[in-house]
């Protein structure tokens, strides 16, 4: 084996030529031998999602001796990605529920407090527990938020009532436990989300799962999802899946033929559209999206909501020394899911690493693939490829593109078990 | 055998040093570790996992095959719509660095 040709061994190398192991001082180059931790700068990374946890793994895999601080008030993470299976019955909380301790064991000072605020003047950051932090660079992967308010009688208070299931947990929960307990020949109704919004197939694979554990419990129950877009991600490979597994059971009404929400009633459980009312036995309402506050709080938001980066660093442009990923991000053409924060987390900690290092960064590949489960042995899939093209994330025309129509149900199954093992692989390479 | 003891008996810092000079991280590595999402950090499985682990293949081997799924000689459900993305010194790069060294 050629132990110099791999990067990760390479570095270990020069971690014991650092630490002066077994090699005569006069071979050391300068600047190795007294390169402590404080010296090699320090990174903190706030958020523990896809987007933290990634690129604060990867900041220690490109270079250990850097100190890197992640700050997550939460002390394990329940993923987005598979809480739908577990609303639908198939997957268990534990299953979706990832500890930080191999981010510790991997050399990640993990502090579970909320921040306060951030100095980006002065670089420090004041903890909710009264603790301030320095920094060399941060990364900001704070996720969404939500805008309230956007139509009649919606406001925070509602989520217990009219569960969102948007941030994986309670609410998770919640709305399962919602399912399970209505009528037989109930109606469950999901207003789905206007662009952009984190992971675009989410609502379709949940409308999926939903039908599914009424297939099996709630035999003569329906779903209604009224739509705030007129057309949604993996469309035409839904409704196919939708006819083949479960009939009529799901009916989607476009904004533009009528699905348009103006208003909610969570207590009588009515959603009001341009339509007429619709009246339900559970409501799932998804509401619009915005960066995660603190992004906000930070300066890092522009009109949008979310915040411009320099979209080969994922620098932001309106705060220096300040980097955003993930959801809060504008990384269009990527897709808000958690396969694109994690991809961004390797590009900010390989550019970071760089950039500490005196060299010129990277115009890196972005990846992303979205599986979604239509039933537990039916799977399809969205990918794309990014370049970054003078500039800008573009998509290469020739790669991505969802799965095929018409497809048989054994490439659907080859999908679905995909789908499961990507759940597996990339939560340990985020939280492994 | 250790680092430390294989350091002193091979005299492998001489040969190297020269890569001090070498950026922290290579292209190469940037673009194998966008394959880890699917198939395992490192491309090495883990429990659970239903998509292959990359690790063990010869380099030589993931470059004939992201070839074929690129220019349609072999099927796939997923990888066709990746490996299309991908020019021929990508996939070198890439296949160097998370294959198996020397194949």
């Amino acid at each position: 084996m050629n132990v110099l040709n791999s990067g990760l061994k390479r570095r270990e190398l020069l971690k014991l030529i650092a630490a002066g192991a077994a090699v005569p001082s006069a071979m050391l180059a300068s600047g190795c031998s007294d390169s402590g931790s404080k010296k090699a700068g320090h990174i903190v990374v706030i958020g523990g999602g896809f987007g933290g946890s990634s690129a604060a793994k990867y900041l220690k895999r490109y270079n250990p001796d850097l100190a890197v601080t992640l700050i997550e008030p939460k002390k394990s993470y329940i993923t987005c990605p598979g809480s739908n299976w577990v609303i639908g019955g198939e997957a268990e909380m534990t299953t979706i529920t990832h500890s930080y301790d191999a981010a510790r064991k991997n050399g990640v000072d993990v502090v579970h407090d909320l921040v306060q605020s951030v100095d980006t003047t002065g670089k420090t950051i004041k903890l909710a527990g009264g603790e301030v932090l320095g920094y060399d660079k941060v990364v900001v992967s704070p996720g969404i938020d939500f805008k309230w308010n956007e139509i009649e009688g919606a406001d925070p208070g509602i989520a217990t009532k009219t569960p969102h299931a948007w941030k994986a947990g309670e609410q998770t929960l919640l709305l399962r436990d919602q399912l399970q307990a209505m009528p037989e020949d109930g109606t469950f109704i999901m207003v789905a989300p206007p662009n952009p919004f984190r992971c675009p197939p989410g609502p379709y694979e949940r409308a999926s799962m939903v039908a599914h554990y009424m297939s099996k419990h709630k035999p003569n129950a329906e779903l209604i999802i009224l739509d705030q877009k007129n057309k949604f991600s993996k469309q035409a490979l839904f409704m196919q899946g939708w006819e083949e597994n479960y009939g009529a059971r799901i009916q989607w009404i476009a904004k533009m033929d009528g699905g348009e929400a103006v208003g909610i009633d969570a207590d009588r459980k009515v959603v009001e559209t341009t339509f007429g009312n619709f009246e339900g036995d559970v409501i799932n309402y998804i509401p619009p999206q915005k960066a995660g506050q603190l992004a906000h709080d930070m300066g890092l938001t522009d009109d949008s909501g979310f915040c411009p980066v320099d979209q080969k660093t994922f620098a932001s442009t309106q705060v220096a020394d300040v980097y955003v990923i993930g959801d809060a991000a504008i990384a269009s053409p990527m897709p808000k899911s958690g396969h694109s924060a994690a991809s961004h987390g390797k590009i900010v900690a390989a550019n970071i690493v760089l950039t500490m290092a005196g060299e010129e960064t990277i115009a890196a590949k972005n990846v992303n693939t979205c599986y979604s489960l239509i039933a537990p042995d039916y799977g399809i899939s969205v990918a794309a490829v990014y370049n970054t093209v003078n500039g800008s994330i573009e998509e290469v025309d020739a790669a991505g593109g969802v799965s095929k129509m018409d497809a048989t149900r054994r490439e659907r199954e080859l999908e679905a078990n995909y789908t499961r093992g990507w759940y597996r692989s990339i939560t340990d390479e985020v939280w492994g | 055998m250790s680092w430390k003891a294989w350091i002193a008996t091979t005299g492998v810092l001489m040969a190297s040093l020269p890569v001090m000079a070498e950026k922290p991280v290579s292209k190469g590595e940037l673009l194998a570790n966008s394959c880890f999402s699917c198939h395992g950090y490192d491309g090495k499985t883990v429990e659970g996992a239903t998509i292959p682990p990359l690790a063990d293949y010869p380099a030589s081997m993931i470059v004939s095959q992201m070839k074929a799924y690129r220019d349609g000689e072999r099927d796939g459900t997923v990888m066709p719509r990746h490996a299309r993305g991908y020019t021929d010194e990508e996939i070198e790069l890439l296949a160097q660095y998370i294959g198996k060294q020397g194949q």
